[in-house]
């Protein structure tokens, strides 16, 4: 079948909800949380419609949402929900059961700064913080990322038997409306077949427990064995991202998607929608005569440790924004990324700029102006202040 | 009564786990045929009771306070404690009313 795609215009959280229905998800429990609500109500829309064969379940709590979906997903099933902020913070206990008993659920994380003080904007703290889970994370810069996310992430979840997470910006993304192409449903089954559990509590033959106690003497096999699925990960998501790029024309190949790196005095590097605004910015600055480049993780978990160990070789600069903070050391991103460093040949100037917090906007002037900034600390070679509060207001 | 010895049809011996020597041994996710049936609690053990015949009395008090249980009743009537599930919470031996149990300090 020759691909046509769909296009549709839909919002960020209808781009969840249609590729979980595309990815003919079983099971779907969730508990609704500002701005992730959408996504559920539309899924709630395709099985009122009969346009899909899933199991709801209703709960009371993102705790029991994350519970009855790891007890569906060790039956076998391909298993969706989808939170936000407090709700996942909620959901914590429970992230380590579904990648303890390794299985490959999917969830949408719709990056909510924490409260208090209450904030339903953006910031990526919340899925940050879930870090040491076991859970894969993909950050998408728009509402077509949502959507191929998802149906990536399940291959590859279910390849290295390992759950994840595909996070949007609230708001700027789940609630904001763009073309996105859809793949016509056969061509997603060939992509993504049905899945083959590791195991199945389902079957009755050779009844078994799962999750039982391991006395020291086993458990440290086993974590070994996640973070051994973790390493490999990177080889799957790559091979699943250069697939899909052939198959559908949208290349995930590379962990960190880059620009201008080959002659750039410094680049950009973050995560997310600001990815977007940084993109349209570096053409500009590029325009301008600045030499400038962007690096934009897309996996944050596995970390792509050797692909930004590449980029470092290749400048002198790297700006890292965080649109998180971790208190008590500095941006997350930056502090992986200086992390991933120590060991490499490379030491480029690194300065850590928090942006963005709690949906403050992050405008191309701001690209712009930390653009000036990077080009000083360059000319300097050195970098005096490391972590700055960009918006601040002094 | 369940014979736990024939649980899933498998004998206690049949259903011994696997002792992994190397972590490709192990398996993927921790999944385990049965429960405490494989998954011996006499790992748990610092301190083995042993059961002095001599003194014993029969009265099975012992038997019946085992939570694991891990004591059985031989044919001839004497108590015999299966170290493979003996968790060495002493309750045994401190429930014997003749001492006829006394909590060693296990050298493994
Ligand atoms: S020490 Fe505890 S587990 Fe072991 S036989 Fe005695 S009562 Fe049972
Ligand atoms: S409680 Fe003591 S005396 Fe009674 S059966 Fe057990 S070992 Fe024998």
């Amino acid at each position: 079948m020759e691909y046509k795609p769909i296009k549709k215009v839909v919002s960020g959280n209808y781009a969840a909800a249609y590729a979980a229905l595309h990815a003919r998800v079983q099971v779907v429990a969730a508990y609704p949380i500002t701005p992730q609500t959408s996504i559920i109500e539309k899924i709630a829309e395709f099985i009122a419609n009969g346009l899909a064969d899933i199991q709801y379940i209703p709960v009371e709590s993102e705790h029991s949402a994350m519970a009855a979906c790891i007890g569906a997903s060790a039956t076998g099933a391909r298993v969706f929900t989808a939170t936000s902020a407090q709700g996942l913070a909620l959901m914590h206990e429970m992230l380590h059961w579904a990648s303890g008993a390794r299985l490959p659920i999917v969830m949408v994380d719709v990056n909510r700064a924490m409260a208090p003080p209450w904030s339903v904007w953006d910031d990526q703290t919340d899925s940050l913080a879930q870090r040491d889970t076991g859970w894969m994370q993909f950050y998408a810069e728009n509402n077509q990322e949502v959507y191929d996310g998802v149906l990536m992430a399940y291959k590859i979840a279910e390849t290295v038997n390992l759950p994840a997470m595909i996070v949007e910006s609230a708001f700027i993304l789940s609630h904001t409306y763009d073309i996105v192409e859809m793949i016509p449903q056969e061509l997603v089954d060939e992509f993504l077949p049905p899945r083959k559990p590791l195991y199945s509590l389902a079957n009755f033959e050779e009844p078994f427990a799962v999750g039982g106690l391991a006395t020291p003497n086993d458990y440290y096999e086993f974590r070994y064995k996640i973070a051994k699925a973790m390493e490999e990960a990177k080889d799957v998501i790559k091979r699943v991202g250069k697939e899909f790029g052939e198959k559908f024309g949208r290349d995930y190949s590379e962990m960190i998607e880059k620009a201008y790196i080959d002659d750039a005095d410094f680049v950009f590097m973050g995560m997310g929608s600001l990815m977007g605004t940084v993109k349209e910015a570096v053409d500009m600055l590029r325009k301008e005569g600045y030499k400038v480049g962007y690096a934009k993780v897309r996996w944050f978990r596995p970390f792509p440790k050797e692909e930004l160990i590449e980029i470092a070789e290749s400048v002198k600069g790297i700006a890292v924004l965080d649109r998180n903070y971790s208190f008590g050391q500095e941006g997350i991103l930056f502090n992986e990324a200086k992390g991933s460093l120590y060991n490499a040949s490379a030491h480029p100037l690194m300065k850590n700029y928090i942006v963005g917090l709690g949906g403050r906007d992050f405008t191309v002037k701001d690209v712009k102006a930390i653009a000036e900034d990077m080009k000083k600390i360059i000319e300097k070679g050195k970098v005096e202040e490391e972590v700055e509060w960009y918006h601040l207001k002094r | 009564m369940v014979d736990v010895n024939t649980l899933f049809g498998k004998t206690k011996e049949e259903a011994k786990p696997i002792s992994p020597k190397s972590v490709e041994e192990y398996p993927e996710a921790p999944i385990s045929l049965g429960t405490t049936l494989v998954n011996f609690t006499g790992d748990w053990r610092t301190f083995m009771p042993v059961i002095d015949e001599s003194k014993c009395v029969k009265c099975y008090i012992c038997w019946k306070f085992c939570p694991e249980p891990a004591i059985f009743i031989k044919p001839d009537g004497m108590v015999a404690i299966d170290y493979d599930y003996c968790k060495g919470c002493g309750i045994c031996a401190n429930e014997c009313p003749t001492k006829a149990i006394a909590m060693v300090r296990e050298e493994k």
